[in-house]
């Protein structure tokens, strides 16, 4: 196979049209027709529903209905689990409580939906809350995670007995055993702050139901339109293949927009139902923040036992984990971390204790980095305390601990998000993080650029982490490659896109195996009318999952070429090769045949299609990998400090990274780098902050701080160290690198911030810092 | 909320266009659905994200901050008014070789936020790039490859001069 496509920095072939305005994203839909839907949402975080009385919004004109949760009668039940839970682990407890789509009794958070308005616009839509009137009696919130464990006082689930949401215990070796042999034993508490995805599209939903056709479409920006298909579907009773749920363009996802059972995708296909009109609604920036899921969020209890000589004999973690008022999601996000804090050193003994609570605040879901980020902060935090409490410098520490080449693959013993024992598969953890220190070129900055700094009276630290990204999960993905008589290749698949390059990416590899041109091969994705199998876009798993069906389904088409090629030409199939856009012999390139003629002579319209054989140049493929692929890596940042202002800059960030085989390196460091930035917001900027009665305070991106153009490094190197063993994880050695760049960076800056501070105690334990936070820090310091 | 309409006239991309408003149109929605210029995106609704930047008067301004009726009598070029897809404009030429989008979404309000800054620098330092870019977020790239697009079409721009 020549591969004149494949691992070539090709530019996007969606680019001209996304460039130029036009291309459609959800809100750029109009269905003639359409009404618009708004929701009113509660103020409060958890209240008891006395009234609701929206008879005066109906007066209003423009209004067409209003619905409140008793309107939707037997319609209104709790949603499904979309995860399920870990019953795949010894001993797990799970109490599920799943999303309601709109509050009946009780509000649980706030920005939960109390009322829906339909009206001729958005704008009325939205003044017609003014006249609901919304009676409650308030409650106190459930805000704390570990004082909401503890506490049985205020329970978001009255039926349950505390505000335990699941209890996972998961133990390798024996951990309190190893302690007993231990020289050195710290003990930490951290937090892992709460941050938003904040695409920058919001989500949006349309419904429209064709009462002639009974027939239900869907235009949705989501990252599940197979699970909004299969929901709809159940909820209303009808078949799947009445139900056609399309992705337009979205606009960036980042986790959240894989969440369901929302107020949007069960309510509005039934309101269009009963009303006979397409129902449209476009989230706003405010609801985004309330009521779409977020992530992280965790407290930590760590412990680290080591022998004198830095050996590391066990790790312990007793972590709680947010999960909002409802966990329909399963335990995604805790079990990753669970899996991603022993996925790095050499850890004999692990005992790792997952605590999700129920609190009222909005539903936690996957966010880039999703779970991961947390482990490999929590870990990475307590080796470079053991480096203090030892005298050993980090770098040595790690170095020590970082498992060997030849130590892969290694059964970690930890089940993870995809309910199978977490199997760390290739690369070579050491050589990254030696290969990062090189180009950082640490000794330089230790023996020269921090010591002259320092002369200077300036702040300047170093950090140096290591990391690894599960990712490429199963269950499968698929897809279908069909040659059109025009010699066109189509190319179809489940998985939905927002902005990963699909269009490209999937054509690189049939543009190589089937020997056309890119420009002709067009691919679509996320559209169930088209290809109705698949789980959805998440956990970095598109490039390798979907990437190696279509490349399986086109070694099939291709074997269909030639096999079609061969009867035609009465030629035998080894004699015959793939010229551009057609079948041609071996030694006589004027003896050929177009694929277009070739796809019209496998459907013919008269004669025989022998037994056996399918009509078309067409084949469908399917990949499900037996456990995930690990991708690895190490990042090294120099921060410098003002001591008066307390802003740090980021003077230089490295990271070395290992996804295996790069379809399109280009598409690489665009993900590395769009991870690395918000790897960097949720280190110094972005927050959500709920206060003590639930209420978030940063709605907004006046309050909530996006990472810009001017806080990105000054100089950013990526390096991509990709070990052998890397490259044969499955059929193309492929392993994501959707979340990579946003794990590393906030255990590298805020070693990096203790280093600059070296000669004080400075010490952090959380994974958020704003300028006014490090100042508290130092005062303590 | 009176809905009483007034009439404006409004030129964008230089075809007028007259039409009655409600007062508190936005010229978000007024450009996207009134006029079905879909190319100018709204990610906040409250002046921050700059997605929704487009030229009024010849100036890189919010449309999401701005009244339609406040439009009136003015002038205003939306993203729809650089290149087509078959002939991009030399800006949209270097974000796509340089991979400077990626869900797109942010992207007309950066192109409308620097064609006017290119014209008034066409000689920019990275440092001034990112300045000049610290109003819009991306989600997406984290912007090394927007401001190497920037530097490209700069450096194409004075080539051909
Ligand atoms: S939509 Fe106008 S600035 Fe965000
Ligand atoms: S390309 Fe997606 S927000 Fe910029």
């Amino acid at each position: 196979m020549t591969e004149k496509y494949f691992g070539k920095p090709i530019k996007r072939l969606e680019d001209k049209f996304m460039l130029t305005g036009n291309v459609k994203y959800v809100d750029d839909i109009e269905v003639p027709g359409q009404l618009h839907a708004a929701f009113l949402r509660s103020d409060y975080a958890h209240a008891r529903i006395l009234k609701i009385d929206a008879s005066e919004a109906l007066k209003r004109p423009g209004v067409v209905a209003v619905y409140t949760a008793d309107d939707f009668g037997d319609f209104w039940k709790p949603g499904p689990l979309q995860v399920p839970p870990p019953t795949a682990i010894p001993g797990s407890q799970f109490n599920a409580r799943t999303l309601v789509p709109i509050a009946k009794d009780k509000i649980r958070y706030s920005g939960e939906v109390l009322a829906v308005v339909i009206a001729e616009s958005r704008y009325i839509a939205e003044d017609a809350f003014d006249d609901i009137i919304v009676d409650v009696d308030p409650l106190p919130a459930v805000v704390d995670l570990e004082k909401g464990w503890e506490n049985t006082s205020v329970l978001v689930h009255d039926d349950l007995p505390s505000n335990m949401a699941a209890l996972v215990k998961q133990e390798v070796g024996n951990y309190e055993e190893a302690k007993k042999n231990a020289d050195v034993v710290i003990s930490k508490r951290m937090l892992i702050e709460h941050v938003a995805a904040a695409a920058m599209e919001n989500r949006g939903f349309i419904a429209s139901w064709d009462e002639r056709n009974q027939e239900m479409t869907i235009w949705a920006g989501t990252q599940s339109p197979l699970t909004i298909r299969g929901s709809v579907s159940r909820a209303l009773g009808l078949a799947e293949s009445q139900i056609h749920v399309i992705t337009p363009y979205i606009g960036g996802g980042f986790g959240p927009k894989v969440m369901t059972s929302l107020a949007d995708d069960v309510l509005l296909p039934w309101i269009s139902k009963q009303l006979k009109r397409p129902i449209k609604w476009i989230e706003d920036r405010r609801e985004n923040f309330l009521a779409t899921t977020s992530e992280r969020d965790q407290v930590h209890h760590c412990e680290i036992a080591l022998k004198k000589d830095g050996t590391i004999l066990g790790f312990k973690d007793v972590f709680y984990h947010n999960t909002g008022a409802y966990d329909s999601y399963g335990m995604t996000v805790p079990l990753n971390t669970q899996t991603h804090t022993i996925s790095n050193y050499r850890i004999p003994n692990f005992y790792s204790e997952i605590r999700m609570v129920f609190t009222n605040q909005m539903v936690v879901t996957p966010v880039r980095g999703a779970g991961r980020s947390e482990g490999i902060f929590a870990m990475e935090r307590m080796v470079d305390f053991a480096a203090k409490e030892l005298g050993i410098s980090p770098i040595e520490l790690r170095k020590k601990n970082l498992l060997r080449v030849d130590e892969l693959p290694l059964n970690t013993g930890v089940i993870g998000q995809d309910f199978v024992v977490n199997i760390l598969d290739s690369g070579d953890y050491l050589g990254n993080y030696e290969k990062c220190l090189e180009v950082i070129d640490y000794e330089k900055f230790r023996k020269e650029i921090q010591p002259k700094a320092r002369k200077e009276g300036k702040r300047v630290g170093i950090g140096v982490v290591a990391f690894t990204e599960g990712t490429a999960v199963g269950p499968y993905e698929g897809c279908r490659i069909t040659v059109s008589t025009s010699g066109k290749v189509t190319m179809t698949s489940g998985y939905s896109t927002q902005g990963q390059a699909h269009q490209t990416v999937f054509a690189q590899i049939i543009a190589d195996q089937l020997n056309v041109k890119i420009e002709d091969v067009r691919v679509i994705t996320g559209d169930t009318n088209q290809f109705a199998w698949g789980a959805g876009t998440f956990a970095s798993r598109g490039a390798a999952l979907v990437g190696a069906a279509t490349y399986l389904a086109a070694q099939k088409v291709r074997a269909k070429i030639f096999s079609t090629a061969s009867k035609k030409l009465e030629v035998p199939e080894d004699e015959l090769e793939l010229c551009e856009g057609s079948v041609c012999v071996k030694g006589q390139p004027e003896t050929t045949i177009p694929l277009g003629t070739l796809a019209a002579l496998a459907n013919p319209m008269r004669g025989v299609v022998e037994p056996g054989v399918e009509p078309g140049l067409e084949a469908t493929a399917y990949y499900g990998p037996p456990h995930g692929s690990t991708g690895c890596g190490a990042m090294g940042v120099i921060v410098s400090i003002d001591e008066e202002t307390c802003k740090p800059v980021i003077e230089r960030m490295v990271m070395v990274d290992d996804c295996g085989t790069m379809i399109n390196p280009l598409i690489v460091d665009g993900q590395l780098q769009g991870g690395i930035s918000m790897g960097i917001g949720n280190t110094l900027y972005e927050r959500l902050v709920y206060d003590e009665n639930g209420q978030l305070v940063t709605a907004s991106f006046m309050d909530y701080l996006m990472p810009l153009a001017t806080d990105m490094p000054k100089k950013l190197d990526i390096v991509h160290n990709h070990a052998e063993s890397s490259l044969k994880v499955n059929p193309l050695g492929i392993k994501g690198v959707g979340e990579a760049g946003a794990i590393p960076p906030g255990p590298a800056i805020v070693q990096a911030l203790e280093d600059a501070f070296q000669d004080t105690k400075l010490e952090i334990l959380e994974s958020n810092l704003s300028p006014s936070q490090i100042y508290e820090y130092l005062k303590k310091a | 909320m009176s809905n009483k309409l007034f009439p404006i006239t409004v030129t964008v991309n230089g075809v007028e266009y007259k039409r009655e408003v409600e007062a508190r149109l936005l010229l978000s929605d007024f450009l996207r659905h009134d006029l079905g210029l879909l190319g100018t995106h709204v990610g906040c609704e409250h002046g921050i994200c700059g997605a929704c930047t487009i030229l009024f008067d010849g100036g890189a301004v919010r449309s999401c901050l701005i009244f339609a009726v406040q439009a009136n009598g003015h002038e205003i070029r939306t993203v729809e008014s650089l290149g087509t897809p078959e002939n991009l404009h030399p800006l949209q030429q270097s974000f796509h070789e340089k991979h400077a989008l990626q869900c797109g979404f942010c992207t007309p309000g950066f192109l409308m936020t620097l064609v006017p800054f290119l014209e008034e620098n066409p000689h920019p330092s990275d440092d001034e790039i990112r300045e000049a870019i610290d109003g819009n977020i991306c989600r997406c790239t984290g912007y090394e490859k927007i401001v190497e697009a920037v530097q490209d079409a700069a450096a194409k721009n004075s080539q051909a001069k």
